[in-house]
C-alpha cells in the first residue's frame, strides 16, 4: 500500500486456484487509490489475468478479501458483483476488444446498455451516451465522423484499441483495467495510445490498473509493481 | 441490468452472420412448410371429402366393400363391381321408411369424365357442403332422352356450351375405342361449381344409358346387327334393367340402421348399404396410417431443421468466446450470455417458421385453384389458423429450449475464462 487517499481497490491475503488445483495466485496485499495509475509488470502465465478477474469480480478468491470502492466482493452476490463491474470498471484487452457486429459508436456505448449508472453519468457529461462517446472518440484522436458508423473490422488495430479505451472510459467508471492493451501495437502507436489513455484516465478521474510485460512503459505511471514479487504462489512454485 | 438490451444485440449479431443465418432460416422454413403443408392438405382433403355428400342417409350397391361402394358411387373413384337389379331397387325404394331414392348408373365416360345415369330426383335430393343442393348455372335439367347436364368443370375444361353435341364412350378410360357415336347427346344444362366430383361428371337420364346400350348387351356392339336409330329408340320402352347403386333418404334418420340391416339381408341378391359418414370414418382410419407416417416424417424434418440451428450456433460458439468475454467485461451477467444465445436460436426458428407458414399459404393460394381444376380436389378450411400459430409457437419454443445447450456451454466457458479471451 502506498500513497494516501481513498482506496479504489484493495487485495488482502488473497489466494486463488482453479478448481481443486494448487493456488496460482497468493497476494498478501495490494492497493490502488483513487486517481492512481498503477503499472503491474508480469510475463504471461504470472497470474496477472487471474488478478484482473478477481478485481473485476468475475473470479472469486479461495481465501482473503478483494474490496472495490469499499465493497467486499466476497460478501456480494454474483449479480451485485456484475452490477458493480458494469458501473465502475472499464476493461481494455490486448486485442479483439470490440463486438464485430456493432459499429464503432455502439461499441463505445455498450457499457451504458448494461449499467444505468454509466448511462446516467455519460448523459450528465455530454447530454446523452452517444454524444459522450463521440467526445471521447475525438479526444482519442478518432475525429472523422464517418468512422462512427464504420464496422469495427475495417479499423486498424491501433484504432480498435482507442475505441476500446473510449468504451472503458464512457460513463466515468472509477477504475480502468487494461490487460496488455499495447502489446498488439507497433512502437509508435503504442506510445501514442498510452499517452492518450493516461491523459483521458486522468481527465475522468479514474484509477488505472495497467498490466503489461513491457517494463519500458513503467515510467509513465505513478507506481510500478512486479506481480512475481507480489505473488507468493509463483515464488513457491519456482522454489519447488 | 437491462435485459431489453439483449434482443437488439442478438439481432445485430445475427445480421452480422446473415449468410449462414439465412440458410438456417431457410432450412427451418422448408421443414415447417412441409409439416404445415402436409397438415393443410390432410385437413383440406378430409373436409372436401366430408362435404361431398351430405343429407344422404344411405348408399346401396352390390355387395362389395364399404369403401369401394362409397368411392365409386359418390367419388367416381374406382370401378363398380356389380350391378343391382331394377326389381330390387324398386322393392327397396318402396319401403315405408324411405323418403326418396336416387338411382345411379355408372360405366360410361366422356373424354375421361365419368357419365352418370340418374333420374331428376338427383337434382332434387343430392346435397353437398352445408345442405346445398345442385344449382344449374345455365340451361335446364335433362328433358329429352339425349339431353346431358354437365358438371361445371367438364363444361369449362372442354369448352362446352348449351346445345353442343357430345358423344359418350363405353367404359371409363380417357381414350376409348368403343364410342356411342351413333347416339350423340345435346348439352341441356351446366351445373354451378360445387367443389365435389359432381363438377367432373356428365349427367344423363337412366333411360339414355339404357338407350345407348341397345344392342350392347354382350358388352360390345354386336356384329352387323341392325342398329336402332336415335329417333327409333325414343319410341321404345326404356325401362332400365339394372343400376349400379342408389342413394337413399329416409324419413327419419333413426331408421338408418334398421334399413341398413334390411338391405344387407335382402334375400333376392347380395346387397350392401352404407352410411356415408361411417364409411368415410373407415376411409380415414385406412388413410390414417399413411397420414400419421407423413406427419411423423414432417415432424422429423422439422427436428432436423432445428438441429441445423443448434449446429450453426455451436460451431459459431468458439469464435464467439471473445464476444462473450467482451460482454462479460462490460457488465453482462452470465444469464445475459445465456439469453443472447437462446434469443438467437428462437429468432432463427421464429423467422423460419413464419417464413415456412407463409410459403405454404402462398403455395396454397396459387396451387389450390390448380388442384381444384386438375384433380377436382377443392381444399376446404385451409385459411391460416390456430394450427399455424401453434406450429410457429412450438417450433420457436423448441428452438429456445435447444438454444439452452450452446448457451450453457458458453456460460461455462465464460465462467471458466473469466475475462481472459482465449483464442
Amino acid at each position: 500500500m502506498s500513497g494516501a487517499g481513498e482506496a479504489v481497490v484493495t487485495l488482502d491475503g488473497v489466494v486463488f486456484g482453479w478448481g481443486k488445483g494448487p493456488p496460482v495466485l497468493d497476494i498478501a496485499s495490494l492497493g490502488l487509490n483513487r486517481g492512481e495509475r498503477l503499472f503491474l509488470r508480469g510475463p504471461s502465465g504470472s497470474g496477472k489475468s487471474t488478478l484482473l478477474g478477481l478485481v473485476c469480480g468475475v473470479l472469486v478468491p479461495r481465501q482473503g478479501r478483494v474490496t472495490v470502492l469499499g465493497q467486499d466482493l466476497g460478501t456480494l452476490s454474483a449479480a451485485k458483483r456484475d452490477a458493480l463491474r458494469a458501473a465502475e470498471v472499464g476493461v481494455v484487452f490486448q486485442m479483439f476488444n470490440l463486438l464485430p457486429y456493432l459499429p464503432v459508436l455502439a461499441n463505445v456505448t455498450l457499457p451504458c446498455r448494461f449499467s444505468p449508472d454509466r448511462r446516467r453519468r455519460a448523459a450528465e457529461a455530454s447530454g446523452n451516451p452517444e454524444a459522450e462517446a463521440k467526445r471521447l472518440l475525438s479526444r482519442l484522436g478518432l475525429t472523422d465522423p464517418r468512422l462512427l458508423d464504420t464496422p469495427v473490422r475495417s479499423l486498424s488495430v491501433g484504432q480498435q484499441q482507442r475505441v476500446a479505451a473510449a468504451r472503458a472510459l464512457v460513463g466515468r467508471p472509477a477504475l480502468v483495467v487494461a490487460d496488455e492493451p499495447t502489446s498488439a501495437l507497433d512502437a509508435d502507436s503504442r506510445d501514442a495510445f498510452l499517452d492518450l489513455l493516461l491523459e483521458e484516465v486522468s481527465a475522468s478521474g479514474a484509477s488505472l490498473l495497467f498490466v503489461s510485460h513491457d517494463m519500458g512503459l513503467a515510467g509513465h505511471f505513478d507506481r510500478a509493481e512486479d506481480i512475481r514479487a507480489l505473488n507468493r504462489a509463483a515464488r513457491k512454485a519456482e522454489a519447488a | 441490468m437491462t435485459g431489453g438490451a439483449l434482443i437488439p444485440l442478438a439481432l445485430r449479431s445475427l445480421w452480422d452472420r446473415r449468410g449462414t443465418a439465412l440458410l438456417t432460416v431457410l432450412a427451418v422454413a422448408l421443414a415447417v412448410a412441409l409439416l404445415v403443408g402436409v397438415e393443410k392438405l390432410r385437413e383440406g382433403t378430409r373436409a372436401a371429402f366430408e362435404r361431398t355428400i351430405t343429407g344422404t342417409d344411405l348408399v346401396v350397391g352390390a355387395r362389395s366393400g364399404q369403401l369401394n361402394l362409397l368411392l365409386y358411387s359418390v367419388f367416381r373413384i374406382g370401378d363398380p363391381t356389380n350391378n343391382i337389379t331394377w326389381e330390387s331397387y324398386q322393392a327397396l325404394s318402396r319401403r315405408p321408411e324411405v323418403a326418396w331414392t336416387v338411382p345411379l348408373s355408372l360405366g360410361d365416360s366422356h373424354r375421361g369424365y365419368r357419365v352418370l345415369g340418374t333420374s331428376q330426383a338427383y337434382f332434387q335430393h343430392y346435397r353437398h357442403g352445408e345442405d346445398r343442393s345442385l344449382v344449374l348455372a345455365e340451361g335446364k335439367v335433362f328433358d329429352d332422352l339425349f339431353d346431358a347436364v354437365l358438371g361445371a368443370e367438364v363444361a369449362r375444361a372442354l369448352g362446352y356450351r348449351l346445345g353442343d353435341e357430345i358423344v359418350l364412350a363405353h367404359g371409363i378410360g380417357s381414350v376409348s375405342f368403343a364410342d356411342h357415336g351413333d347416339k350423340p347427346f345435346r348439352v341441356a344444362g351446366i351445373l354451378a361449381p360445387t367443389g365435389t366430383p359432381v363438377d367432373r361428371t356428365v349427367h344423363v337420364s337412366l333411360e339414355a344409358i339404357e338407350a345407348i346400350h341397345l344392342g350392347w348387351e354382350s358388352g360390345t356392339r354386336l356384329g352387323r346387327a341392325p342398329q336402332a336409330s336415335a329417333d327409333e329408340v325414343r319410341k321404345l320402352e326404356l325401362q332400365p334393367k339394372q343400376i349400379t347403386a342408389f342413394l337413399v333418404g329416409l324419413k327419419s334418420r333413426a331408421a338408418a340402421l334398421r334399413y341398413q340391416r334390411v338391405v344387407n339381408t335382402y334375400p333376392e341378391e347380395p346387397l350392401l348399404a352404407i352410411i356415408p359418414g361411417v364409411a368415410l370414418t373407415q376411409l380415414w382410419s385406412v388413410l390414417g396410417v399413411a397420414e400419421k407416417a407423413l406427419t411423423a416424417i414432417a415432424v422429423f424434418v422439422v427436428g432436423v431443421g432445428l438441429l441445423g440451428i443448434l449446429t450453426s450456433i455451436l460451431t459459431s460458439l468458439n469464435e464467439r468466446r471473445r464476444e462473450m468475454a467482451v460482454l462479460r467485461a462490460v457488465g453482462a451477467r452470465p444469464w445475459h450470455v445465456i439469453a443472447l444465445l437462446v434469443v438467437e436460436s428462437a429468432v432463427l426458428a421464429l423467422a423460419g417458421a413464419v417464413l415456412g407458414v407463409a410459403l405454404v399459404h402462398l403455395a396454397l393460394a396459387v396451387g389450390a385453384p390448380l388442384l381444384e381444376a386438375r384433380a377436382g380436389l377443392a381444399l376446404v378450411g385451409i385459411a391460416p389458423g390456430l394450427f399455424d400459430l401453434a406450429v410457429v409457437g412450438a417450433v420457436t419454443l423448441a428452438a429456445a429450449g435447444m438454444g439452452l445447450l450452446p448457451a450453457l456451454r458458453a456460460y461455462r466457458a465464460s465462467v471458466a475464462d473469466g475475462l481472459t479471451v482465449r483464442v
